[in-house]
């Protein structure tokens, strides 16, 4: 999850008091989306099989919420902390690879 | 406003418009956004010739509703340029959901407003009706009186609104057809001195500034939007102690004295009235003719109604036995209109305060003649000597 900790680090603390915040809600960094975790409001997992992946990247394409893990041009899995499960990927894999299905969460 | 005279020879005629839309000319915004509307619209069409004459340096961006319009000046101020629209009545009224982004993102937007009556049924003329519908959107309100008024107060409101302690969006009125097209005398800056008096925008977070990357508009849930609202509070303080800055400074450059209001005869005065704008000149007359016959008359004229200058207000009206606040919009709570809500509520505080009376007057463009304000004295006079008051509310010359 290198991609992920590369980020720099969101000024606005939770604690933060009216006097410190920067005025009108802006938040003064980029990429401040990776730190709010979405994941949480999955309620179907995509599972992925390294052994039948050919990291052809059509996943990575289609995933709206930026959750397909690439490393060196191959598929490395799935960011389960922000993929909100809506499938899209396992629909767009291949249907002769057949790489991700869908389990329902907690089952 | 105190003048130092100059002489009249220095001095062009200029409908309250042309004087605004010169006004901008000076200022020569980076953006212009805006919507035609009765009685405002020939201020945005003599700007436009300037734009379009190459006067100044301005992008118009001509919406297709004032909702867009106003929409349009928040990304351009927030990107980091000086952004500016002008508008009225209904204009302001389908704004008035973007409104609440300008004051709610912190953006220093200058709008001047021309004071008209709002629908149903329809009207054109003036009252201020659309303004004080708009008077909780987080906006500084300032209020002319005539057209050098709104000439000054427009150069001044972008200090004001970009100071470094306030950041908040100002809207600068004027009379609609009263003032926006009746012709005077006044005395404009020279280009340069406007253009150093207001000096560049320095944007907090400009939009523009690519390697330093913000969100604006983000969600704000239970966590911080209250934080964010406390900030807005503390901005319109700090914009009552900016505006006098800005005026002292405005002195220098044009001899003209500005504060929070102005008074006329208050010092001694038994009855005093407190009016805004247009409506102030007429009973500056009524006051001088009524001094004559030995009555001691006075006026009080606020120039800024957002934020709310509470304490000064009272300080100055609390000694006065019989005071008549005068409002031109009826907020039709059944207690009068919001001017008078407000300075009777700044009052609440002070053992001794006046009797207080408000009339609604003026809606819809109702003439209001020297003989108007003078039966409000008249009123007044016998409040004051029979300390019998009334009807709270009153509706000036409105046919029974
Ligand atoms: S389920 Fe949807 S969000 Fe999750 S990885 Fe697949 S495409 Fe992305
Ligand atoms: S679409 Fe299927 S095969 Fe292609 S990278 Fe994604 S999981 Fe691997």
């Amino acid at each position: 999850m290198s991609e992920v900790t590369q980020q720099k680090a969101n000024p606005i603390r939770p604690d933060a008091g009216w006097k410190e915040l920067p005025w009108g809600g802006i938040i003064p960094v980029g990429g401040t989306a990776r730190a709010f975790k979405t994941g949480g409001w999955r309620s179907n997992r995509p599972i992925w099989d390294s052994e039948k992946c050919i990291s052809c990247m059509t996943c990575w394409i289609y995933c709206p919420d930026m959750s397909i893990l690439v490393e060196d041009g191959k598929m490395i899995g799935i960011d389960y902390d922000h993929c909100k499960g809506c499938g899209i990927c396992a629909e767009v894999c291949p249907p002769r690879v057949k790489a991700i299905t869908m389990k329902p969460e907690g089952v | 406003m105190a003048v130092q005279r100059r002489s009249p020879a220095e001095s062009v005629a200029m409908t309250g418009n042309e004087a605004v839309a010169d006004a901008m000319r000076q200022i020569n915004p980076d953006v212009v956004a805006a919507y035609p509307i009765t009685p405002a619209t020939e201020i945005v069409q003599i700007f436009s010739a300037y734009a379009a004459d190459g006067r100044v340096d301005t992008e118009m961006v001509l919406a297709e509703s004032e909702h867009s319009a106003m929409s349009a000046t928040i990304g351009a101020s927030a990107a980091g340029a000086r952004a500016m629209t002008a508008t009225s009545s209904q204009g302001l009224l389908l704004m008035h959901e973007m409104l609440y982004v300008a004051s709610g993102a912190r953006q220093p937007i200058v709008m001047p407003v021309v004071n008209r009556a709002v629908s149903a049924p329809l009207n054109i003329h003036c009252d201020h009706s659309d303004t004080m519908g708009s008077r909780d959107a987080g906006w500084i309100q300032i209020y002319s009186e005539n057209a050098q008024e709104a000439y000054d107060n427009l150069i001044q409101a972008i200090r004001i609104a970009e100071h470094p302690n306030v950041q908040l969006p100002c809207m600068v009125m004027m009379d609609g057809f009263i003032i926006s097209h009746g012709m005077e005398n006044l005395f404009t800056l020279p280009d340069e001195t406007v253009k150093e008096f207001i000096g560049e925008r320095k944007p907090l977070y400009p939009l523009l500034d690519v390697d330093n990357p913000v969100t604006f508009g983000p969600v704000d849930f239970t966590d911080f939007y209250f934080e964010h609202k406390r900030q807005q509070f503390e901005a319109m303080l700090e914009a009552k102690k900016a505006i006098l800055e800005v005026a002292a400074e405005f002195e220098k450059i044009s001899g003209h004295r500005y504060g929070l209001f102005e008074t006329y005869q208050l010092d001694d005065a038994e009855m005093a009235i407190v009016v805004m704008s247009s409506a102030a000149g007429t009973s500056r007359y009524v006051i001088d003719r009524l001094r004559r016959q030995g009555l001691k008359v006075g006026m009080l004229k606020p120039r800024v109604f957002r934020p709310f200058p509470a304490e000064e207000l009272a300080e100055a009206l609390k000694d006065i036995p019989v005071v008549a606040v005068m409002d031109r919009s009826d907020s039709f709570s059944g207690q009068g209109g919001p001017l008078f809500a407000e300075i009777r509520a700044a009052l609440y505080e002070y053992d001794k305060r006046p009797i207080m009376v408000n009339y609604i007057y003026g809606l819809g463009g109702r003439d209001v003649r020297v003989e108007s304000i003078e039966s409000v004295y008249r009123d007044l006079d016998i409040i004051r000597r029979t300390g019998v008051v009334g009807p709270r509310v009153r509706h000036l010359d409105v046919r029974e």
